[in-house]
């Protein structure tokens, strides 16, 4: 028995540890400038924690197999423990897990403590049952009130997330379902939920952020890469969740210039 | 003239009841109630089970009509999840291991004749049997189960249209979790009071058996968690159908403006979180006291480290209400209180990796017998690691960013708090079954039963690592409308056929369980020649545990292999002390 438990143990232990070491499964290509950073410690945690994971399950499989009751064995050891062994895996213990905290404060300062720079995109982002609506504030970079008496679902766009189009502000706010940024700028997003808790996830910029109602959230990234990135909700927020996603095209500068020209000629 | 402590022990000495719903329904003994509450987990765990079975069915079958229930629709899955998570955390992982084996064993190891409070300990039973015929009647209501997760986020969980099931359904939800919290609160206050009062002589806290002190501090835990989710529980009813606003801010809801404003929707986090987390302890540390016990016993060896196993189950106490925050990195709280709370909760798990070196090192030069609860006790510790390594991982706000609200964080916690914990609720019921009913459990169908279930929740839940990693969110009912889930299908198709398999393998422990209890072999008093004081009563225990008696301890509860004595163990009761080590 104790053999067979130390046949299983490795083997699902070594079949686990394969299909990690070989990144049959892994996070999606980074796209963003924190992805690097998020990344290299990510791959750090998961080194130094797997090679825990591997020992401690090494080690159980083979003192069941070297320990077992059998005739030849030895009587069991009549020890009460070793109060160095003790201090030792505690001490050890200790400075792995908090250097890893540590180590990982800084990358979490940079993308959470600061705000975003001037100059910045801004994007506001609100979420609702169940998409996501993006707004630029147009070439006074003003965003107009939105109100939630005004607000009216079905006709989407300024109408979808309430904006007080008599308001001088709003005039030039461009309302879209997709969300267009310049590459290699920073984009400050202001996240914004209408009915329950969403979530803005988009795994390929290492971005997360809940959309809280009642709250306006501000948060930063800086996409590094042209491309289509997919946009989800990662917040359990009604029998919709599963399908309240969006895109994010990340375009070169002139484009996007180009685009947003061009919806606000739309709107004239 | 009696002692007060004389007066206070003969208080509990009742007499044993006679008519059978004295004995067996409104029963004050704390044994029938320990009974009490293991069935009502094992109902509740069926449940559960079947629930998940028909999510995994419906996540790679999304059209399938299954007979009798037909077609699942994207809100009945979110119903399933919602009714799974709860029933599962509240009326199993709470009930069987505290409810269950703490009620039936903790008097008896600590040499009591019964709870200090047996009306109390009959009034808590009852109070959670109530909350959960509440929590299955949601099924049947207009409108369904809830479908807010079992989290229960505010503003989803306080709007009637904010989703199918968040009317009645949801109001039946929130009065079946308070009505379970005044029965945990009642059970609490009965487990602290017994701990502290009811030890018999010579049974110091330093002697305990390492199962009555989890019990004791998972009670401490309870009694104060389950006050606060009792008070948000009450508000979030206030909120539903009283117009009060605690939790949800102005909204507009299927363009309808909602009556509220002003209301804080991360309050409610907070306050579940905060009963939250150390419901993870609770769940998890009477499976930690159990396997540190059965490893000792069936090593044949002292428990390694004795006073660091306690000082380890007391730090986890204590850190337990420190680490709330973890939960919501993500949700929009201050991002400076995420440095703290992630520096609280990598500092939790220096403890839990004391344990496990504790438990390995007990293994170590000992002379391992593989009975039935040493199988599941050594599953337990495999699947308390692989579970415990994905906790740095989230503890980092940082590795959150890609990981929270992924399958990762599924993965994680159905591995440490649903597997190991069940691994412990399997290992119990071996292990005390020859005491509950005076017969052995089937050892090959035992066997039998801890391979196919270790293999198979290795092989549902590693590869939810995987899917999490991919970025793969969790409570997606359909895996069809995000593009990059589209070459995760697979996985989630290996899972779901691990599940069926999986699944199918517990019905050999039911059969096991009900057939051993007729037919299976007479148990000695002693079996698996264990020191504790339940081995030294008869089998089952006469009613008021000792047949009249009160044992004496005079040592430890982990002498095995004692160098010098006849046997290789010495029993807590034996006169000739060994000497301090």
């Amino acid at each position: 028995m104790g053999l067979v438990l130390l046949v299983i143990i490795w083997l699902i232990t070594l079949v686990s540890t394969y299909f990690f070491v070989a990144k049959t499964w892994w996070l999606p290509v980074g796209a963003s400038a924190a992805a690097a950073g998020i990344d290299h410690h990510f791959a750090t945690t998961y080194l130094l924690m797997g090679v825990v994971f591997v020992a401690a399950q090494f080690t159980l499989g083979y003192f069941a197999w070297r320990y077992r009751d059998g005739d030849s064995s030895l009587p069991a050891r009549y020890s009460h423990g070793n109060n160095t062994l003790e201090i030792v895996w505690t001490v050890l213990t200790f400075i792995l897990f908090v250097g890893l905290n540590l180590m990982s404060s800084s990358i979490w300062a940079s993308e959470r403590f600061r705000p975003a720079e001037p100059g910045a995109v801004q994007v506001e982002v609100t979420g609702m049952q169940f998409a996501w609506y993006f707004r630029y504030p147009g070439p006074d970079g003003k965003f107009g009130t939105t109100k939630p008496e005004l607000i009216d679902a079905s006709a989407g766009g300024e109408a979808a997330i309430g904006l007080d189009t008599r308001e001088a502000a709003s005039k030039d706010d461009v309302v879209t379902g997709t969300m267009y940024v310049p590459v290699d700028r920073e984009v400050e997003v202001i996240l914004r939920a209408q009915d329950v808790i969403h979530s803005f996830f988009v795994p390929a910029m290492r971005f997360k952020q809940d959309a809280v109602p009642g709250l306006a959230i501000h948060m930063h990234f800086t996409p590094i890469s042209i491309g289509d990135y997919e946009i989800a909700c990662a917040e359990l927020c009604g029998l919709g969740h599963y399908k309240m996603h969006g895109m994010l095209k990340v375009v070169s500068q002139e484009e996007f210039d180009r685009w947003l020209a061009a919806r606000e000629a739309e709107k004239q | 003239m009696s002692t007060p402590e004389f007066a206070a022990h003969e208080s509990h000495a009742h007499a044993a009841p006679q008519g059978f719903i004295r004995k067996w329904v409104f029963s004050l003994d704390h044994k029938v109630i320990g009974l009490q509450y293991y069935f009502l987990a094992l109902t509740a765990v069926f449940v559960g089970m079947f629930l998940s079975l028909l999510m995994r069915i419906h996540l790679i079958w999304p059209s399938v009509a299954l007979p009798l229930i037909g077609e699942i629709r994207p809100e009945t899955y979110l119903s399933l999840l919602t009714m799974h998570g709860t029933i599962m955390v509240f009326f199993v992982l709470t009930t069987a291991p505290q409810g269950g084996f703490g009620n039936y064993f903790l008097p008896i190891q600590i040499g009591a004749a019964d709870m200090a409070f047996p009306v109390l300990n009959m009034l808590s039973f009852w109070v959670t049997f109530l909350a959960y015929l509440v929590m299955l009647a949601a099924f049947f209501v207009t409108g369904g189960a809830p479908l807010h997760g079992w989290t229960g986020y505010p503003p989803l969980s306080a709007l009637p249209s904010a989703g199918p099931g968040e009317g009645l359904g949801a109001d039946l939800w929130v009065i079946s979790i308070a009505l379970f919290c005044i029965g945990a609160l009642m059970s609490a206050l009965n487990f602290i009071t017994t701990t502290l009062d009811m030890r018999c002589k010579g049974l110091s806290l330093m002697r305990m058996p390492l199962t009555c002190w989890a019990w004791f501090i998972t009670a401490i835990l309870g009694l104060l968690a389950f006050g606060v989710l009792f008070s948000a529980g009450i508000l979030l009813l206030a909120d539903r159908n009283m117009g009060t606003s605690f939790f949800v801010p102005l909204v507009t809801v299927n363009g309808q403006l909602a009556a509220h404003k002003g209301g804080s929707p991360l309050l409610w986090q907070h306050l579940f979180w905060f009963f939250g987390h150390p419901e993870v302890y609770i769940a998890i540390l009477p499976a930690m006291g159990l396997c540190s016990q059965l490893v000792s016993v069936f090593s044949r060896k002292p428990i390694f480290g004795y006073k660091a196993m306690v000082y380890a189950i007391l730090s986890i106490g204590l850190l337990g209400f420190m680490v709330w925050g973890h939960h919501m990195f993500m949700s929009g709280m201050s991002p400076y209180t995420a440095f703290a709370f992630s520096l609280m909760t990598m500092a939790i798990g220096v403890p839990s990796a004391i344990k496990t070196f504790n438990w390995l090192g007990t293994l170590w030069g000992g002379r391992i017998r593989f009975s039935s609860p040493m199988l599941f006790a050594i599953g337990f510790v495999s699947m308390f690691v692989s579970g415990g390594i994905s906790g740095p991982f989230l503890a980092q706000p940082v590795l959150d960013i890609p990981l929270h609200d992924t399958y990762f964080v599924t993965g994680h916690f159905h591995l440490i708090m649903g597997v190991a914990s069940i691994f412990g609720i399997f290992a119990a019921t071996y292990y005390w079954f020859p005491k509950m009913f005076g017969r052995m459990m089937n050892e090959s169908l035992a066997r039998w039963h801890f391979w196919f279930t270790f293999i198979g929740t290795y092989a549902i839940f590693m590869p939810m690592h995987y899917l999490g990693m991919a970025g793969h969110p969790r409570r997606y009912s359909q895996l069809t409308e995000l593009n990059y889930l589209h070459g995760l299908v697979p996985l989630q198709k290996f899972i779901t056929y691990a599940a069926f398999v999986t699944i199918a393998s517990q019905f050999i422990f039911l059969f096991n369980l009900f057939w051993s209890m007729k037919g299976g072999k007479k148990a000695s008093d002693n079996p698996w020649e264990a020191t504790t004081l339940e081995w030294t009563t008869a089998t089952p225990p006469p009613h008021d545990n000792f047949g009249g008696h009160t044992p004496v301890v005079y040592n430890g509860p982990y002498e095995y292999s004692v160098p010098g004595a006849l046997r290789d163990y010495v029993m807590q009761t034996d006169p000739t002390t060994v000497a301090a080590h």
